[in-house]
């Protein structure tokens, strides 16, 4: 009974895989190829991980394993994200044509 | 033609999917739970086609930051791959290479954005 | 000296559920590891170690906090996951600006990380002086300060506020 709980979180995860890394592959621009992929990428593989846990039996060495790298995803992914955007922005990668505005690229004209 | 696109790249990932579940799966793994190895090598093979997906975006990045986003998703697919074969083999420490990758991961997309920030004309 | 402290014993937490079943010769090893990192890099780990401390903060953190976080995680999965699959990605990005009243690293970092996980947003950079956020949003709906923080920060920040600020809880 757990298992298939386990397995159907694990194809859950999967999923969200699969869609991530295809809007890595259709969005327009930098900046929501990794809102795309940091997001959906992110929770995937914290089912896949979630998953782990309950296939392999709850607290053993695997599950707990398997926790503390759910927390520290949570805790990882969102950061590089904010670097990588915040060097493409001051490297000087423009935004997609058709983006409605840029209040930030304003407000460092205003400043240099 | 842009919808035409579309729907020609949906039947083809849908049908590569389609084909990965049906497909009947040799084992290459050790088998130690028999029961789970036919769904592993199913999870195997679709994180694989995923991996196949950045990897088009790693290749045809147009900006180093691209490039640089497509790496470190591929990083954390990693950590879902090891955690999926220390099912398939029973043994924990695959999720420590996981652990392990995800950390070097992490550390060299920071590093890579700082040079990346450092390039510009600002200062 | 608080934090040195504080340090070690998480980093022991840490070093025994990674080497799971309890062993002599693992705690040992463990022990002598965490103190040459506590050491080392202890000073830089909390700069007000007495907010770990405080009850109210650590409820409302675990019962309020983390229940809307997951939820939020969940919701925004499947918003990015409709805009991708539709085939004529109804998006509409830009970047704009969100004024908050948070001052302290650890309140406007989780605020930074909470928004980058929630739907259709992702922090670009952080303003600590003038207190503004720069968040690049997937749909915009409009620019004015009132209608991004009705948007993007009403969720998050009041109950931040409460959990990390000095002056919300102890007066």
């Amino acid at each position: 009974m757990i298992d298939t709980i386990g397995m159907i979180f694990i194809g859950l995860g999967l999923g969200f895989d699969v869609l991530g890394c295809l809007g890595l592959v259709r969005l327009p621009d930098v900046y929501n190829r990794l809102q795309a992929a940091t997001k959906c990428v992110t929770l995937g593989t914290c089912g896949i991980l979630f998953g782990t846990f309950l296939v392999s039996g709850g607290f053993t060495e695997t599950g707990f394993k398997a926790l503390i790298a759910i927390v520290f995803l949570v805790l990882a992914s969102p950061v590089a994200a904010h670097a990588v955007s915040r060097g493409a922005h001051r490297a000087g990668i423009k935004l997609w044509d058709r983006s409605v505005v840029d209040s930030y690229a304003e407000d460092k004209e205003g400043e240099a | 033609m842009k919808r035409l696109r579309w729907i020609a790249g949906a039947v083809v990932l849908l049908g590569l999917i389609i084909l990965i579940i049906v497909l009947p799966f040799r084992s290459i793994f050790f088998r130690q739970n028999p029961e789970h190895i036919g769904f592993v090598g199913r999870v195997v093979y679709i994180l694989i086609l995923s991996s196949l997906l950045v990897l088009f975006r790693v290749l045809r990045g147009p900006t180093a930051a691209d490039r640089i986003v497509a790496i470190d998703i591929f990083g954390i697919l990693i950590v879902g791959l090891c955690a999926v074969l220390s099912i398939a083999t029973g043994r924990s420490w695959y999720i420590d290479i996981g652990i392990a990758w995800g950390l070097q991961s992490f550390i060299g997309t920071l590093a890579l954005s700082k040079y990346l920030e450092g390039r510009s004309f600002d200062d | 000296m608080k934090s040195r402290g504080l340090m070690f014993i998480f980093s022991f937490v840490v070093w025994c559920i990674l080497t799971w079943v309890p062993d002599i010769q693992h705690l040992i090893a463990g022990a002598a590891v965490s103190m040459v990192v506590a050491l080392v890099m202890g000073s830089m780990f909390l700069t007000r170690p007495h907010m770990l401390f405080n009850p109210i903060r650590i409820f409302y953190f675990v019962f309020w906090y983390v229940p809307v976080f997951a939820w939020e995680l969940i919701k925004a999965n499947f918003d990015v996951a409709y805009r991708v699959i539709h085939p004529e990605m109804p998006i509409r990005p830009g970047i704009v600006r969100l004024r908050t009243r948070l001052r302290s690293d650890t309140g406007l970092t989780f605020l930074a990380n909470s928004i980058t996980l929630t739907p259709g947003t992702l922090t670009v950079d952080i303003n600590r002086d003038d207190g503004v956020l720069y968040i690049h949003w997937i749909n915009v709906v409009g620019t004015d300060p009132e209608t991004t923080y009705r948007e993007i920060g009403s969720r998050f920040e009041p109950m931040l506020r409460k959990i990390f600020e000095e002056d919300a809880v102890e007066q």
